[in-house]
């Protein structure tokens, strides 16, 4: 029978749940007694474990990043450019796992999961996640499958923290941390960008300072706005300009009647997909991680310092036109690399997509991403 | 797989274990050979997409950076030696570059080809036209070498910005020792290789 997929494609894929039984106690002191990751994995893993590659997923992605739920599904996973066989992530070589990270809200424990101290769901109650916890039960993920060490770990945005601080806390679990589109922490203006989302989820009558499963409410519009505000700064002005110019949806300029641009209208479809699809508060927690991240504050803010330890060969992926994680934020994490005297290499490519730009099939993307993870194949095997 | 002659002399100049920096990398070829044989803590920087392509499939700490944006990045004495082969002619501003090398290096080695080799100054005597040779092969319109200099030139420029030769070798377009280079250098040797340091 011949597939329905495509060629280059992982094909029909499933989630499985990993349960951690145990204590797990986070950064901000709270302990859960257990939690769940939801996770898929692609290829397979070799006789001595060494093939396996973490994806780490940004702001609003989840643990489906390859292939198709069903043959119905419209769409692949979010990372479906880059994942499958013969692609840069090559899932003739790697064993790759994806997951849900820990307070998101596709499976995983998170604000939607009942708090076992109340049998409601946690809502806004879920404790406080940062970077560092993610990784922690990643590593109890990694545990769990049997896998000692990760031939990368690979992440864009808030993922390529994710691989950043895999390098720093498991420095003998990493061969090598791809981090693409990422910085090394948040800057004012990115910080500002979060909290205005934030303020705009809180702003909606529908939010109930979270508790809007109690009240069989959700704040559409305010996780909209979230969305439409964040997905303005993962475009630029140049791509925005190709892509919609001053078209109009609807309506007459001249008559000033009912007009609709159509950026208005992709943004008003964006915001309502994603208010469908998303968490109000996990939109919250993940923001707030985002901001916390900064690796270097355990080290009187020297970056150089805090990536001592690390022992992974890193790779330093940025766009030209991407403002919102810059390519100067790139270039500060390669430096420091530098100056730790690190293994780092990096590549800084030509697009007008922003940030969006990590998600995209550039040739040039592709092409580093690949042939950096073909040279990691050759040094993990035998 | 053999290293070309001018990357084996400067190979054999870096110690083992050394900090190395390569500006204008190429395909890499120097660092893969100091990282494998000699343990070199090593970079190297590029801006050809091609060249940094090629770099990470051996394995090199290529980082995509343009030589005349400066060297800001790096502290100074963050490396042993700093490496610049046929480069320096075509930077916008070669003396810049060449204080700030031996800003972040103790040491540097600068290979550049000839403009006072004599097939040059015969080639403008006679046609009265920009040179064109084996070392120098663009035209006047589409070459990169927008500072093509000679021997006494760099020499010149060294002595004006205190910069002390610890070494000059000339070398051949196949980058082989010419042992009568040593004899009017400026007009028989096509290659200049300069190992520069700081004056004390």
């Amino acid at each position: 029978m011949p597939s329905a997929f495509p060629a280059d494609s992982v094909g029909l894929v499933s989630s499985q749940t990993f349960r951690h039984e145990r204590p797990f106690t986070l950064q901000c002191g709270v302990t859960l007694s257990s939690f769940d990751l939801v996770y898929e994995t692609y290829g397979n893993l070799n006789p001595d474990k060494s093939n396996a590659v973490l994806i780490c997923h940004a702001l609003s992605g989840n643990h489906h990043a390859a292939g198709y739920h069903s043959e119905d599904e419209a769409k692949p996973g979010w990372w479906d450019t880059c994942i499958g066989p013969g692609k840069p992530i090559d899932t003739n070589r790697f064993f790759v796992v994806s997951l849900n990270n820990l307070g998101g809200c596709h499976g995983s424990s998170g604000p939607l999961s009942t708090n076992p101290d109340t049998g409601k769901p946690y809502g806004p109650q879920f404790p406080t996640v940062v970077v560092a916890d993610w990784v922690a039960s990643q590593a109890l993920l990694a545990d769990h499958l049997g896998i000692e060490r990760f031939a990368a770990v690979i992440g864009g945005s808030l993922g390529g923290m994710q691989a950043m601080q895999w390098a720093v806390d498991f420095p003998d679990r990493v061969h090598a941390a791809v981090v693409i589109a990422a910085a090394a922490k948040l800057s004012a203006q990115n910080i500002a960008f979060n909290e205005i989302a934030r303020q705009a989820i809180a702003a909606d009558p529908n939010f109930f300072a979270g508790h809007y499963a109690e009240s069989e409410s959700n704040p559409d519009k305010g996780l909209g706005l979230a969305r439409m505000i964040g997905h303005v700064t993962y475009l630029s002005d140049d791509g925005m300009r190709e892509k919609f110019g001053r078209a109009l949806k609807s309506g007459d300029i001249d008559r000033g009647a009912d007009v609709e641009f159509q950026v208005e209208s992709y943004l008003h479809h964006q915001g309502q997909a994603f208010s469908r699809r998303f968490d109000a508060n996990t939109y919250v927690l993940m923001t707030k991680a985002l901001d916390y991240f900064d690796p270097a504050r355990d080290t009187n803010d020297n970056l150089v310092a805090a990536l001592e330890k690390t022992r992974a060969k890193f790779l330093v992926i940025s766009f030209t036109s991407d403002w919102r994680f810059s390519v100067e934020r790139s270039k500060e994490i390669s430096d420091a690399l530098m100056a730790a005297r690190k293994n780092v290499a990096s590549a800084i490519i030509e697009s007008e997509h922003g940030h969006d730009s990590f998600l995209l099939q550039l040739p040039r993307y592709i092409s580093v991403l690949g042939t950096f993870l073909e040279r990691v194949h050759q040094e993990i095997s035998p | 797989m053999s290293l070309r002659p001018d990357l084996a002399i400067i190979a054999d100049l870096i110690n083992a274990d050394a900090r190395v920096l390569d500006l204008g990398c190429g395909e890499g070829d120097l660092l893969a050979h100091l990282q494998e044989n000699k343990n070199v803590n090593g970079y190297g920087l590029d801006v050809d997409a091609d060249n940094i392509r090629i770099c990470l499939g051996k394995g090199v700490n290529v980082i995509e950076q343009d030589l005349d944006e400066g060297l800001k990045n790096f502290e100074d004495s963050s490396f042993d030696m700093v490496v610049m082969t046929e480069t320096l002619q075509s930077v916008r501003r070669p003396d810049h570059l060449l204080e700030e090398m031996l800003r972040i290096g103790e040491e540097c080695i600068v290979t550049f080809p000839n403009f006072g080799h004599w097939r040059c100054r015969l080639q403008l005597v006679t046609s009265g036209r920009m040179p064109v040779a084996r070392h120098i092969p663009h035209s006047w319109y589409d070459t990169p070498n927008i500072h093509l200099c000679t021997f006494t030139d760099f020499e010149t420029l060294c002595h004006d910005l205190k910069l002390r030769v610890i070494q000059r070798r000339v070398v051949n377009h196949n980058h082989v020792e010419q042992p009568w280079g040593s004899v009017l250098p400026n007009l028989l040797g096509p290659v200049a290789f300069y190992r520069l340091g700081r004056q004390p």
